[in-house]
């Protein structure tokens, strides 16, 4: 095996791609930026800089190991040029940190404190420009941008959206869509995944907090909430709670203290989805037209398939997703009371989405013209209005949402992870039934976290080829191999973000492969301890279809114009 | 919205040289040697053509100070400012010309689309410093005296 010394220490190189990597297995948590693992390698932010044994300063991200190398990762003249990257970094930056987005969360805000800045020499010389909130989903703010290319890396090389890149050079070098546009104006598809990379306040996430806050306050009005099955994996983060951990009852409890009326189960919402893609896809499979059948659950799918790929927009599922026909459906179910009570129903849905608050504005989700979703809280946004409220989120006592809509089978509760709405389906559509079946679903090729999986099964005598796909870069290969006539499926089931909904743009940051695979865990956690595994055995699903739905599946539960 | 003929000038551009993205700066290139500008809906369009995102097209096309999103005026004068011509007080000149012409920083082109000034870093001319070039037409040792001369000249009234 071969070995380098890094800070006078011998540490063997075991095929790592840079210097960077087996410094990092060395202990040492040199710091970065621009450099991401799952991304190409950039080398712009220096950060990395290390000392070889011939007083040569590089990059480490972008050096390969050799054996023999002698480097050292701290060394005066290294701090001193980190030290100086920095300050020149902030001498640029928009520096009102204590009413940023990011306060407290913000990369450039640790390294600065860790390299040891305590004072910014030189004035900003950089000219202001205004901040682009043309998005519903995103919110992009020039002034606090550092140009290290994370997001623009990001929306080509993970999602292949690019509705962003660099532009201009040198001092005038900006993150931009083309000709300066706004980013609504682009091919953006909202999944936030920009704002997962960025390490400043420079892309953040529209919020909704205060006009939620003034629903809730307003005595006439009913405040509903939805809360998604990827959500409650992911709210403990800021509170404490280890990564992953299911804390759905404290989170019921603390809106129930913050003010909202209801608080119910989006999972309830993804049962009526399984119910009614499993016909849809009967249908299309015996008529044998518009297959593959893609599902419509990720908004960030459905506006990249319309926008890259306008012909295969048949493809696409026509029910709504779940937060979809939830809001339809609990408007629907206090019609009559609103009525009587002279108030409003105002749902507001909680989402580890950036996209989902996109989706709600988009008139084939509209009910008779009316909206139905009020408005979407990202995971963030939820955890901020906790805070907010002063709730010990740790201490608080866990409560079950509310009845008819807070029940829901373990199968729903998995559309959070990446094959996790194909698991739920198969489940619904599979003639045997009990727990063999389950165990051999989960092993059939539809977890984990490879970009595109691919299985088959059989229904009836019929074997019907599946693809699941994590990514939108994933998807747009698939759709590519598609089109071609390379790849023949039935159905295709695609989550925008890495992983699923646990790992939207919406939900509390870092987020990385550790962090995709405990909340993974957590959401398979939920199943396997649900009393009810499959959707059909959900009670409250009969009788809300009787009872609220009957006669208007299509007008509720689908989009209109299909 | 650009004339037909613009797209047709572009594909036959493209016809020569492919649909790879390698090929997007010798294309845009030549569409500019065409217009004498880079029509932004003529990028867009061969961006698609060549699968490239409108956001990568336009970020090759700003990081060169070659091409330019606006049209120009029938002489293009180019001030040379690199460091012989400058300390030959190459800062005069262009103030001369941005006086005669109404320009300034930011404005480049006249409304009567006559005239285009640019600054370059260097024409490669320093022996003949401070120096300027109208449409690739070199003129030397220039003074700004010697600059209200040539564009009275251009304007036909010399």
């Amino acid at each position: 095996m071969d070995y380098m010394t890094i800070d006078g220490r011998c540490v063997p190189i075991e095929g790592e791609k840079n210097i960077l990597a087996v410094i990092r297995k060395a202990g040492i948590d040199l710091p970065t930026f621009c450099y991401h693992s799952e991304l190409s390698v950039y080398g712009a932010c220096r950060m990395c800089v290390v000392e070889d044994d011939r007083g040569r300063i590089f990059a480490s991200c972008s050096e390969q190991p050799r054996a023999g190398m002698v480097i050292k990762t701290n060394s005066t003249k290294i701090r001193k040029y980190r030290k100086l990257i920095i300050e020149l970094l902030l001498a640029s930056h928009c520096r009102d940190c204590t009413v940023c987005t990011r306060n407290g969360n913000c990369e450039l805000q640790n390294i600065a404190f860790k390299v040891g800045i305590h004072s910014v020499r030189f004035p900003n010389n950089r000219e202001q420009v205004p901040i682009d909130i043309s998005s519903p989903s995103i919110v992009r703010d020039p002034n606090k941008c550092i140009l290290c290319g994370d997001c623009v890396r990001t929306c080509d090389e993970i999602q292949a959206v690019g509705a962003i890149d660099f532009a201009h050079r040198g001092s005038k070098m900006e993150v931009t869509p083309a000709f300066g546009k706004e980013l609504a104006e682009t091919d953006c598809v909202g999944c936030g995944q920009c704002v997962v990379a960025c390490p400043t306040g420079a892309i953040s996430v529209r919020t909704n907090v205060t006009d939620v806050w003034q629903a809730i306050e307003d005595p006439n009005i009913r405040v509903v909430a939805q809360i998604a099955p990827a959500v409650r994996l992911a709210v403990g983060d800021k509170f404490g709670f280890p990564k992953g951990t299911n804390t759905m009852g404290k989170l019921v409890a603390a809106l129930r203290v913050m003010g909202f009326d209801k608080v119910y189960d989006t999972n309830f919402a993804a049962d009526l989805t399984v119910v009614e893609e499993s016909k849809e896809f009967a249908k299309r499979l015996e008529k044998n037209e518009n297959l593959p059948l893609f599902t419509s659950c990720c908004p960030g799918w459905v506006k990249f398939c319309e926008t890259k790929y306008p012909d295969f927009a048949g493809n696409i599922s026509t029910c709504r997703s779940p937060q979809g026909m939830f809001s339809a459906v609990v408007k629907e179910y206090f019609a009559k009371q609103d009525a009587e009570d002279g108030k409003k129903t105002f749902v507001v849905s909680i989402m580890p989405c950036t996209a989902k608050k996109g989706e709600i504005e988009r008139p084939d989700n509209f009910t008779d013209g009316r909206q139905d979703t009020d408005k979407v809280l990202t995971t963030v946004e939820i955890i901020r209005m906790i805070r907010q409220a002063g709730i010990k989120f740790d201490e608080i006592e866990s409560e079950a949402p509310d009845m008819p809509f807070g029940i829901a089978s373990g199968a729903a509760s998995i559309f959070g992870v990446t094959g996790g709405v194909t698991e739920a389906v198969l489940r619904h559509v599979s003639a045997q039934k009990g727990h063999q079946v389950i165990s051999q679903l989960s092993f059939s090729g539809v977890r984990g976290d490879e970009g595109i999986k691919e299985t088959s099964v059989m229904l009836g005598d019929r074997e019907v080829k599946i693809a699941v796909v994590n990514g939108l870069g994933n998807a747009d290969k698939l759709l590519k191999a598609i089109k071609a006539g390379e790849a023949h499926y039935d159905f295709v089931e695609v989550m925008a973000c890495r992983r699923g909904c646990i790992a939207g743009g919406g939900q509390p940051l870092p987020i990385g492969p550790r962090t995709r695979a405990s909340r993974a865990e957590g959401i398979y956690a939920v199943d396997r301890e649900s009393l009810i595994r499959f959707t059909e055995d959900n009670p409250l699903l009969n009788q809300t279809y009787q009872d609220v739905i009957a006669g208007k599946e299509h007008k509720l539960l689908h989009r209109s114009g299909h | 919205m650009l004339d037909q003929a613009y797209y047709d000038k572009a594909d036959e551009i493209i016809g020569q040289y492919g649909t790879e993205s390698r090929w997007l700066i010798p294309i845009i290139q030549d569409v500019q040697t065409e217009y004498r500008y880079l029509p932004p809906e003529l990028l867009s369009y061969i961006a698609a053509k060549l699968n490239i995102t409108e956001a990568k097209a336009y970020s090759v096309a700003t990081f060169y100070e070659n091409f330019s999103f606006e049209q120009k005026g029938k002489y293009v004068i180019k001030v040379c400012d690199g460091t012989a011509c400058h300390v030959r007080k190459s800062t005069g000149i262009l103030e001369r010309l941005y006086k005669e012409l109404g320009l300034e920083k930011g404005k480049h082109t006249t409304d009567d689309m006559m005239f285009t000034v640019e600054t370059v870093s260097c024409l490669g001319a320093c022996g003949l410093a401070p120096v300027l070039t109208v449409n690739d037409e070199v003129h030397a040792a220039m003074t700004p005296d010697k600059v209200t001369e040539l564009i009275k000249e251009l304007r036909g009234e010399g």
